[in-house]
């Protein structure tokens, strides 16, 4: 069937912020919905919270709301556009929740708007518990032994019917927030009364535990022919009981023979046409026994999910675009494969590769967090590594997780020999975001894989993978890089430079001269999938070490783009918009863009973003290779956050050309004694402050300039390890932490300014001109982590004579550190006195709030400045006032964290942003706070309590609420 | 131990055996399936050939007992990219190594398996040896070049059983009457199977559906056949070049119009030219489980399993007598076709999967309903 033609006007909803659980898939998703149906003609109405994202570009859609996605702001768009028809299936549960309510209370019905995809009954049925267990029972499938409860009582009698262990599961809730595992009657109470309080419909399910089961899942695309396919199938190297979020997981299912493989197919072909998804993607889970093959199934996403992004990228077939045009009547056999040209989209893609995905943890943000995984979901990212075997693709995914890993162990990192062996089996028998190294040293001691597994849990398959890399690490250890056939082995095994230098006592450079005079050199190859029975065409490439390479470069002029890797606190979403934006305008000025990026989840590793794609570690090493090939005309590396910045250095050194500031002004910002110099020079202040390397130092420097002080590490993004220290006591808790003292990098010591106003501000400079794309003035004072303040655009409180003073000195500085391309300035303001605090010369996490504000794509011109284009060119030559307010508020994690302090401070810890706008401040503000899930009451009693220092301050504010009826 | 596959046109890989000493000549081709190693391996399609696999890690989960499609392992050399020796599976019984060896085919791992895929891609099939015993380049590629190769050869003469049997517990049981298949079920369809490579799962199947199955010869002629009064006559899957095959077609021929028949792979084949229409060679055949096909006769698309190097031309066929049913939605190809005025179909493609997905089992239903319409008829 063909496109629908009584439809014209579609609304696509989005998934508002980054969380836990629900990250930048779902701009990918959604950006590649959007493309799809406006190639079909049709009319896209978009809403999301998210300015960080490309979905929320205003090229994309036909009008694009950035308003908080709740039911009435929803309404309220439906009201004013009209559109015939609802796409809730590629926003995450976010846009999902709404579409229930929006068809609930009537809103779809009164301006009559259709749901495509999938309709309420379906949803609810895949979502409602009880709703989903019956209809699996309808289909003689298996589902565990479970209650449906919406009491704590009746869940503590479900409890005991059941037997501990029991899990917790909430209804409607996403990333399995509020679940958990209870093992008790005591923990089952704690959950039951979270979960019960977090479910949109008070329910909860308490189910028979599958601890230890195989976990797998397949992603299923339907059209509304009813034909069905496939696109891949995941296993989880983490058994049952890790959240799949939280799990290492490998694509396709390695531990199946094809009659238990194709039980699963015909289970998620059954569910789905059960479910009665009508179109488009969904993604089912399995547990299996690993005793006996006994397949039970644990739940359905009927949307698109971050597996599916994970499926998309791991495949290469285009999940979320083609979910979007069955959405519209296409089917399956109509959809060509872009990959492949000729061939149609009805067919179940099959890889020739290993894929592993790994999470990515950041609990070192939430020291009191217990680092311990279960059925909630905790992770902030994940990268994926593609390689010809799992041994390959595991080490490139530990490359690629930026924790400073040169693969699974051997880089001298780990330093778990002192554990006693009941530590070390309890470090595998409770999975945690460490467990990986647990993992390494129990295979390092000889530890029996049968041991492991009982441990663990971990099939005895991927055990062994592993065990066969220790074995090789023994092994160089024993002999060195013993000729072209070994060293070549060891590639294959995925060991990294950095870990054979290790394990030979030589230097990553050495390493990488002899591999290239050996003739060691990586190939790629291409992610077609089809496994090479078609001819592709789409450029999209892994490493790996073999025989025949199918990369070749081009005569075209080229620039290499460096991505953000994983997602993490600090480096998120914000970061891949720009490396997206840098494609895009390269592609608008004809030069080839080349992508470098190992996170699944992004617009950027989407194969149509840029003109090739490599799916690689952002290490040297691997980025070194592809430039060998590539040889291109310049690098970016002030886009994708501190990822590709590290790399700067050692990059310019290798000689390859880096475009933009260059990188010896990124030095002279970041290096706090040149940076001392550098104001001195252009007359500009900065609170006192000293470097230090030793605690002796750091004790005299802070009695010097007084406390309160400011200490933190240099080289790092999004405040890690930064405090605020009132005492001696302060600085030498923060001296004794691990990796601060005695470090390469020296630790920074700042006069912390009290009750300080916080300014941040993004310009771009094309070496002559400067233009500020926006000066935003932060709520929090100064001390709060910019990235977890929430700021206003343009400054509320500041006085013309300040602005006037900000915009010289930022003028100045980028002009002094001749900046070419994008710069960030964090100012403080006290007293009306200006103190520099930071000045980077890149791509800051503001830049896309700034562009959504402003209107002004400053990631884009800045990538052409970089090009040789100067602002006037451009046609930027003056700086654009707004005439509206913009907020940008900060989302965090701590519902995913018990025990955590929610007090906010210089480390950040937010993993999102939204932005509320009017033309009213305080309604911007408002509509902010409602977009990042705070909803404001307008009525009640406040509770105000504030230490001495701060009882003038609150006078105000409590007399305005007083006034308020409070 | 090294060893070396070459190529007639001179293309040389490098690998290791993973089964010990052998050698091997055959004509290589390539399966994307990513599960059902064993299932590939003892399907009597690919005697004559050599089989690698695009799926890079092969071995981890063992063979079993119960995923036989046939008694042996049929291709001549089994070449994969990373040989896992330690299978992990609860039905796992032994490991494909041993497997192999037993059967006294050669594995080998260790190379650029997709580089080899390509090559086969854009060339076509090719003839080659694989060999840990002669490691001479130039004699190996001559010895390639040297083999007739399976062009014209009746390969199904190989593998067809020398007695009939029938089915019952999921096994074969030796007999030559209806009374050996499965007892008590007098009102089952009688179907005798024409073995030109069958697959345990076609009987399988069939008597899950209701069917007593008497597997016979192929070279059992139509007279033989038509005096154990079948229901139905199934044609199955085999080896080689269907124009090489030697009694089949006239037998198929005779039993046209007067007994319904069902043909799958070689036994569409040979409908076809019992149809009078005529075969050829693909470049390098359909062999996998994501083949999409589309039924014309619903519009519904299934996926797959395949398994041939011929296929019958569209073009050499009677469309007043046959009617096209099912074609390759890659690339168009013929994959089903039905007699308008005998009770004949048959598919080019494998509905009995193993492995592969179970898309296609309808088509038994198919041919059990056309059997008992004729039943009706003849009452």
């Amino acid at each position: 069937m063909p496109k629908r033609t009584d439809i014209h006007k579609i609304l696509i909803i989005g998934s508002g912020p980054i969380i836990i659980s629900q990250a930048c898939e779902f701009d990918y998703s959604g950006a590649q919905a959007v493309k799809a149906l406006k190639e079909e003609g049709y009319e896209v109405v978009l809403i999301n919270s998210n300015p960080a994202t490309i979905m929320t570009d205003p090229e994309l859609a036909d009008r694009t709301y950035i308003e908080p996605i709740t039911l009435e702001m929803v309404t309220k768009v439906i009201e004013k556009e009209r559109p015939d028809a609802l796409l809730p299936t590629l926003g995450g549960q976010t846009a999902l929740n709404v579409a229930i309510k929006l068809a609930e209370s009537g809103v779809l019905d009164k301006y009559k708007v259709e749901m495509l995809a999938a309709k309420v009954d379906v949803i609810k049925k895949a979502e409602g518990r009880e709703e989903f267990r019956a209809a699996m029972q309808a289909i003689g499938l298996n589902v565990p032994e479970s209650a449906i409860v919406h009491t704590l009582e009746d869940a503590m009698a479900a409890g005991d019917a059941i037997g501990f262990p029991v899990i917790v599961r909430p209804s409607f809730t996403l990333g399995g927030t509020g679940g958990g595992v209870a093992y008790n009657r005591q923990e089952l109470e704690t959950l039951s009364l979270s979960g019960l309080d977090l479910s949109m419909t008070t329910e909860i399910m308490v189910e028979r535990s599958l601890l230890g089961w195989k976990e797998f899942e397949l992603e299923v695309m339907r059209d509304c022919k009813d034909n069905v396919v496939i696109i891949c199938s995941i296993e989880n190297m983490d058994a049952m009981g890790v959240h799949t979020g939280d799990s290492i997981t490998v694509a396709p299912a390695q531990t199946l023979t094809d009659r238990e493989y194709q039980e699963m197919r015909d289970a998620a072909i059954a569910i789905i046409r059960e479910i009665g998804v009508e179109t488009g993607g969904s993604n089912v889970q399995f547990a299996v026994n690993p005793q006996d093959g006994e397949l039970m199934i644990i739940e359905m996403n009927p949307r698109v999910s971050r597996s599916s992004a994970l499926a998309s990228k791991a495949t290469g077939f285009p999940i979320a675009k083609i979910a979007a045009k069955l959405a519209v009547g296409f089917t399956l056999d109509e959809l060509k494969n872009d990959i492949t040209r000729e061939t149609y989209a009805a067919f179940e893609p099959t890889i020739d590769y290993c894929v592993v995905k790994i999470p990515r943890f950041t609990f070192e943000k939430f020291p009191e967090a217990e680092d311990v995984l279960s059925t909630a979901m905790k992770s902030v990212g994940e990268t994926m590594a593609i390689g010809r075997t799992f041994k390959e693709a595991f080490q490139k995914a530990m490359r690629s997780l930026e924790t400073g890993r040169a693969g699974f162990g051997a880089d001298g990192k780990e330093q778990l020999d002192h554990l006693e062996l009941f530590e070390l089996e309890s470090g595998l028998r409770i999975p945690s975001s460490k467990r990986v190294c647990y993992l390494h040293e129990a295979l390092r001691r000889g530890m029996a894989v049968e041991k492991i597994f009982e441990l663990t849990q971990i099939d005895p398959w991927f055990l062994r993978n592993l065990e066969q890399i220790v074995a090789m690490e023994q092994e160089i250890r024993q002999q060195g890089i013993n000729g072209p056939d070994f060293l070549k082995k060891c590639k294959q095994y995925g060991f990294s430079d950095q870990q054979l230098a290790f394990l030979t006592g030589t230097s990553r450079e050495e390493v990488r001269a002899l591999r290239k005079q050996l003739g060691v050199l990586p190939v790629y190859k291409l992610v077609d999938t089809c496994a090479a029975e078609f001819e592709s065409y789409t450029p999209y490439y892994y490493s790996t070490y073999e025989q025949e390479n199918e990369a070749s470069r081009s005569d075209r002029k080229k620039v290499m783009i460096l991505g953000g890797g994983p997602n993490r606190i600090g480096q998120g979403i914000e970061f891949d918009y720009c490396c997206v934006h840098a494609a895009f305008a390269l592609a608008e000025i004809g030069i080839e863009s080349i992508m470098v990026n190992s996170n699944p989840e992004t617009v950027s590793t989407d194969y149509d973003t840029s003109d090739k794609l490599y799916f690689e570690p952002l290490t040297l090493e691997d980025v070194l290779n592809i430039i060998d090939l590539e040889r291109p005309d310049g690098v970016i590396v002030q886009f994708g956050g501190q990822t590709p910045l590290n790399l700067a250095v050692a990059l310019a050194e290798a000689g390859v050309p880096i475009i933009g500031t260059p990188p010896d002004s990124i030095d002279r910002a970041e290096d706090r004694k040149r940076f001392q110099q550098f104001l001195q020079k252009l007359h500009l202040r900065q609170p006192n402050n000293d470097t230090v390397y030793t605690l002796e130092e750091a004790l005299s420097v802070a009695a010097h300039i007084g406390y309160p002080v400011v200490v933190r590490p240099s080289y790092v993004l999004g405040g890690r390890d930064m405090r605020i220290v009132y005492s001696d006591r302060g600085i030498r808790e923060f001296m004794a932490k691990p990796g601060i003292a005695g470090n390469k990098h020296p630790v920074l010591i700042d006069k912390f300014l009290e009750d300080a106003i916080e300014v941040d501000v993004d310009a771009i400079c094309d070496g002559q001109k400067t233009i500020i794309g926006g000066i935003m003035e932060h709520i929090e004072e100064a001390g709060i982590h910019s990235g977890d303040s929430s700021c206003v655009l343009p400054p509320h409180t500041l006085s013309a004579r300040l602005i006037e003073e900000i915009k010289e000195a930022t003028r100045a500085m980028a002009a002094e550190l001749g900046v070419i391309g994008l710069m960030n300035v964090q100012y403080a303001v006290k007293d009306e006195d200006l103190y520099i605090l930071e000045v980077n010369p890149r791509a800051s996490r503001t830049v896309p709030f700034v562009s959504k504000a402003t209107g002004v794509p400053l990631a884009k011109l800045a990538t052409k400045v970089m090009m040789g284009m100067t602002l006037e060119q451009l046609g930027l030559t003056t700086e654009v006032t707004i005439q509206h307010w913009a907020v940008k508020e900060a989302v965090f994690p701590f519902d995913r964290f018990k025990n955590v302090d929610t007090l906010l401070g210089p480390e950040m810890k937010s993993t999102g942003e939204v932005m509320g706008v009017d033309d009213n401040l305080g309604l911007a503000l408002a509509k902010a706070q409602l977009a990042a899930g705070v909803t404001l009451p307008a009525l009640g009693t406040v509770f105000v309590s504030v230490r001495d220092g701060d009882k003038e301050g609150i006078l105000e504010a409590a007399r305005q609420l007083v006034e308020m009826n409070f | 131990m090294k060893a070396l596959i070459a190529l007639e046109d001179g293309t040389i890989f490098e690998g290791e055996s993973f089964t010990g000493r052998g050698e091997a000549i055959g004509e290589m081709v390539f399966n994307t399936s990513m599960s059902g190693y064993q299932e590939i391996l003892t399907d009597p399609s690919y005697t004559g050939q050599i089989v690698t696999m695009t799926y890079p890690l092969i071995g981890n989960y063992g063979v079993n007992s119960d995923d036989m499609e046939s008694v042996a392992v049929h291709p001549k050399a089994f070449l994969v990219k990373e040989y896992n020796a330690v299978p992990s599976n609860f039905r796992s019984e032994e490991t494909l190594a041993h497997f192999l060896s037993r059967y006294g085919v050669l594995g080998v791992e260790g190379f650029d398996t997709r580089a080899l895929v390509r090559h086969i891609r854009t060339v076509g099939a090719l003839k080659a040896i694989v060999s840990t015993e002669d490691l001479d380049r130039d004699s190996l590629v001559a010895r390639a070049k040297a083999w007739d190769g399976l062009l014209g050869v009746d390969m199904v003469q190989q593998v067809t059983c020398d007695q009939p049997y029938g089915w019952a517990d999921n096994r074969p049981v030796p007999g030559t009457s209806f009374s050996t298949a499965q007892a008590g079920m007098s009102n089952s369809l009688k179907v005798v199977a024409l073995d030109c490579g069958i697959k345990f799962n076609q009987l399988r199947i069939m008597t899950e559906k209701g069917c007593q199955v008497q597997v016979v010869p192929a070279a059992t002629d139509a007279e033989t056949i038509l005096t154990m009064v079948p229901d139905g006559v199934f044609l199955s899957n085999g080896p080689g070049d269907p124009a090489g095959v030697q009694g089949v077609v006239e037998t198929v021929r005779a039993l046209l119009g007067k007994v319904p028949i069902f043909g799958i792979c070689l036994g569409h084949q040979i409908l076809g030219l019992a149809y009078g229409g005529s075969t050829y060679k693909l470049k390098f055949g359909h062999r996998g489980g994501n083949q999409p096909v589309k039924d014309l006769t619903t519009g519904h698309v299934e996926i797959t399993s395949q398994n041939h190097g011929f296929t019958v031309d569209l073009d050499s066929l009677d469309k007043e007598a046959i009617e096209l049913t099912h074609i390759n939605l890659n690339d168009g190809s013929l994959e089903g076709m039905r007699h308008r005025r005998f009770p004949a179909f048959s598919v080019q493609y494998h509905p009995e999967h193993a492995p592969g997905p179970h898309d296609s089992l309808y088509l038994f239903d198919r041919f059990v309903e056309m059997m008992r319409s004729e039943i009706k008829k003849r009452n």
